[in-house]
């Protein structure tokens, strides 16, 4: 009997080692990492293929799984390339030596400098806006200003954030530590957590549903969550704020991708890389999130248009990983869950 | 017996089972070479003693919830008769199948402000207060609603087993029926509740999913900030694996608490059960928790996705749910194997070692699945390397091998549980007897073990399949390529806020995990429903 157990204990074992082996990837093929999700990234890559005949094999995840995937893999990763959102967690991955950086004329001349490594290891593609998003209602865009304005004793009790956990409230609060210093940053996150009408959201689609059933009058929102929801339901009454028009300007963000180092088809991720940033992928890249393509020359989508023009803030987005560490730490000394 | 010492060749590769499962472990150990002393004291300062509070509290919460829920359903339907009993002894299992996260976002759908229950009552009883959907206490019955089943399970395994006549003499030498139930059935079935327990618990300490949409911090909360904030995947590992202390205190009062029983078969189960009084209201109940925890949340699902129109049963779906089996499948196969192997072995040879080992084998569950997943990528990848060195390019991470190591370490302590369990049934004096009589080693195994064992294996074998099958981090960080599941499905359409698209897999997955919940119960059911009860 005992043998009959370890017969199948054992067979079990090798059986799984024979279905483990993975081929590996055939030089007409690209990999890539993606924490951009699958229904987004699919139609750019089938495309891509399309055009140029060029598999790709690609991974979904989290940035900081994956990030920690290609550290792990070192220079056996099979991984030619990193796509993820937020210039935070590109930061990162550069910073911890996992993306090489790329001279290319097509990519400085599509994609604005702000919104690219300053040492060229990451490149963005999409453009994201966090801005205000108000009800009509209630409030008077008149008394709409800044991010910093939601500090303000006026908005006690009509405020709803989404949590500080979510990395996009962690780029907001770098670019401000960068513009004003982490004092009257921590003073303005301070005001925030005092004027919440209620316990910080986990998503934005949940926090302008508040608004809208009257829970609170102003948020914090991701343009294009903005722009899901009136899709469903264009009778909604919710507007968008550009938020620091006469200041800074609104906080931008990207997502984004890079060659990974030890990349095993550097040239082919390139050609990727560069195809990404021309028109018909950016259109494909951006209209699909309704968010902004970072190709000036590409107008977004319709919808994304009507919401109208603004100017964004110029700082470069490595900030936001630069400070993300800070920005963290201040926003739970705030007490901003 | 052997001598206590001495170790065999099976005795070696127990060892060497724990060692393999330890590997992840001891890699996250591993973090503490580096100190990162300035996260520490910026975690110690601001948010770490909250979370400890908020863990501590939810454990407590969530032990007195699937105690409540998981005991008080199990006594009624082993020794109480009700109408739709039958039915609902069964049904009552069916939101193991529910992913806690699924659950939580149900119910924070349904319950926040904007929600229709609030919009409701705001229209008809403006009187009332608001209240918050994401109050802790909401955490707590979710969590208690999805993980009762394990308890219930267990529970009425255990007063099934002790039949109607310990009870009546219990009640016979003057005890009251509910004195008899404190004093004679519930310490008789601890064993089984506190296993149940501890599964619970330990599900507990390693949720992300379920605690983050409802914004309660807990200890993963500290973990993952210090991974995806702070960027400091070192300060995550140390703090993951202090959570290994909770999980080790935890076990060994589990462990505690079974060594004291003996388990005892009373021959011929009685299936006689006493009708109460209020026969109706034991029925009401049990529908109350069975509409809360799985009828609500899947009619929520099916109105999304009819709302949506979005159940695209393409080819591509139909793949996702095909690897979602499979997995699952081979996972719960190779769990099932290897806890037999211990389980043999800690019976056959006991030696401390031994003990020791299979204790360690089974601590992985209450790691949360991404940090243990992380660990394993570690170790896989520094072993490709030393090959890699010795001029062997063998690819090992990110390969099945990988993934169905990971749900091994995860999900050993499930599987266990009930193998060996099943093992203990088959007292040494019926194999004693069995080759008195003459019979074959192969024989034995064939007429003795394998029916005598055959319920408990099937359980741990849906057990681990449900649970591999829900299974989120690990799943996203080793798969293979191609080797999508519905749960990666899932995550891939909640990490951008879509959840209402995400309602087709969420359903999918929910229905596919009824597959092995209905195999388990409608066996049992038929066991015990057979004629002779």
């Amino acid at each position: 009997m005992m043998r009959a157990i370890a017969t199948v204990a054992a067979a079990a074992v090798m059986l799984t080692g024979l279905w483990a082996c993975s081929e590996p990837a055939a030089e007409e093929e690209l990999v890539v990492y993606t924490s951009r999700n699958d229904h987004l990234i699919k139609p750019v890559f089938d495309a891509y293929t399309e055009a140029t005949g060029v598999k790709i094999r690609y991974i979904t995840d989290n940035a900081a799984a994956l990030t920690a995937r290609l550290q792990a893999e070192g220079e056996r990763s099979p991984a030619d390339m990193l796509i993820t959102v937020d210039a935070g967690n590109l930061w990162n991955a550069a910073d911890k030596g996992l993306l090489q950086p790329l001279d290319s004329q097509v990519l400085a001349a599509n994609v604005p400098a702000e919104l690219t490594d300053p040492e060229n290891r990451w490149f963005g593609l999409t453009v994201r806006a966090r801005t205000l998003v108000y009800s009509p209602e209630r409030v008077d865009p008149a008394a709409l200003s800044s991010y910093e304005a939601l500090a303000d004793p006026e908005w006690k009790g009509r405020l709803c954030l989404r949590t500080s956990k979510k990395v996009y409230n962690q780029s907001l609060v770098a670019t401000m530590i960068q513009r004003l210093g982490e004092e009257k940053t921590e003073e303005i996150v301070r005001g925030w957590v005092a004027n919440l009408a209620t316990d910080v959201f986990s998503n934005d689609t949940a926090l302008m549903e508040a608004i809208v059933a009257g829970q609170c009058d102003v948020g914090i929102v991701n343009t294009y969550y903005f722009g899901r929801m009136k899709q469903d339901n264009p009778q909604l009454p919710l507007s968008l704020f550009w938020a620091n028009q006469d200041s800074s300007g609104v906080h931008v963000n990207i997502s984004g991708a890079g060659i990974t180092r030890h990349a095993p088809r550097p040239e082919k991720a390139r050609d990727l890389l560069e195809w990404m940033s021309q028109p018909e992928a950016q259109k494909l890249l951006a209209d699909r999130n309704m968010e902004y393509p970072v190709n000036a020359a590409v107008e977004p989508a319709e919808e994304v248009a009507s919401w109208g023009e603004f100017q964004s803030d110029d700082l470069n987005v490595s900030v936001a990983g630069a400070l993300q560490v800070d920005a963290v730490k201040l926003m739970d000394r705030a007490g901003y869950r | 017996m052997r001598t206590r010492g001495a170790l065999s060749a099976s005795g070696a590769s127990v060892l060497l089972l724990a060692l393999l499962v330890l590997v992840p472990i001891v890699v996250l150990l591993a973090a503490w070479q580096q100190e990162q002393w300035a996260t520490w004291q910026h975690l110690l300062d601001t948010v770490l003693w909250r979370l400890v509070g908020n863990t501590l509290f939810l454990m407590v919460g969530v032990s007195a919830g699937v105690l409540l829920l998981g005991v008080s359903l199990a006594w009624c339907v082993a020794t109480l008769e009700f109408p739709g009993r039958r039915w609902l002894q069964w049904a009552l299992l069916l939101p193991m199948a529910m992913p806690a996260y699924v659950l939580a976002f149900v119910m924070v759908d349904l319950l926040d402000y904007a929600g229709p229950i609030q919009t409701f009552l705001r229209q008809w009883l403006p009187m009332l207060p608001d209240f918050s959907a994401r109050h802790p206490l909401w955490v707590v019955i979710t969590l208690s609603l999805v993980l009762y089943p394990y308890v219930y399970m267990l529970a009425r395994l255990a007063f099934e087993a002790q039949g109607r006549a310990v009870l009546e003499q219990a009640r016979i030498l003057g005890d009251t029926a509910s004195s008899a139930f404190f004093r004679v059935a519930l310490p008789m079935a601890r064993p089984g509740i506190a296993a149940g327990l501890a599964l619970a618990l330990m599900e507990t300490l390693a949720d992300f999913g379920a605690v983050s949409i409802f914004n309660f911090d807990t200890f993963t909360t500290a973990i993952y900030k210090s991974w995806y904030g702070l960027f400091n995947l070192q300060a995550a590992a140390q703090l993951a694996s202090l959570l290994l202390l909770f999980v080790v205190v935890a076990l060994w009062l589990e462990r505690r608490g079974r060594s004291r029983a003996r388990y005892s078969e009373i021959g011929g189960r009685q299936t006689l059960r006493s009708r109460p009084r209020l026969a109706w209201g034991v029925t009401l109940f049990a529908f109350s928790v069975l509409f809360m925890a799985f009828l609500l949340p899947v009619s929520r699902l099916l109105y999304w996705v009819i709302d949506n129109g979005l159940m695209q049963v393409d080819a591509r779906f139909l793949n996702l749910i095909w690897r979602t089996f499979l997995l699952g499948t081979m996972a719960a196969l190779l769990v099932l194997s290897l806890a037999g192997w211990l389980a043999w072995v800690k019976r056959h040879q006991p030696s401390r070692s031994v003990s020791v080992a299979v204790r360690l084998a089974t601590l992985g569950y209450a790691l949360p699945g991404s940090v243990l997943a992380v660990g394993i990528m570690i170790s896989f990848s520094a072993v490709e390397g030393w090959l890699a060195d010795l001029g062997l390019g063998i690819v090992l991470v990110s390969t099945l091998a990988a993934l169905l190591l990971a749900y091994v370490v995860r999900f050993m302590a499930v599987g266990f549980g009930p193998v060996e369990n099943a093992l203990q049934q088959v007292r040494p004096s019926l194999v004693e007897a069995a080759r008195t009589l003459g019979a074959s080693s192969a024989e034995v195994g064939r007429r003795v073990y394998v029916p005598m064992m055959l319920p408990g294996l099937l359980t741990a074998l849906l057990l681990v399949g449900i649970d591999v099958m829900k299974e989120m981090p690990a799943t996203l960080l080793l798969r293979p390529f191609g080797w999508d599941t519905l749960a990666v499905r899932i995550y891939e359409l909640t990490a951008e806020g879509e959840w209402q698209r995400a309602a087709a897999p969420a359903l999918t997955l929910v229905l596919l995990g009824l597959i092995p919940v209905m195999v388990l119960t409608r066996r049992r059911a038929e066991r015990l429903d057979s004629p002779q009860g």
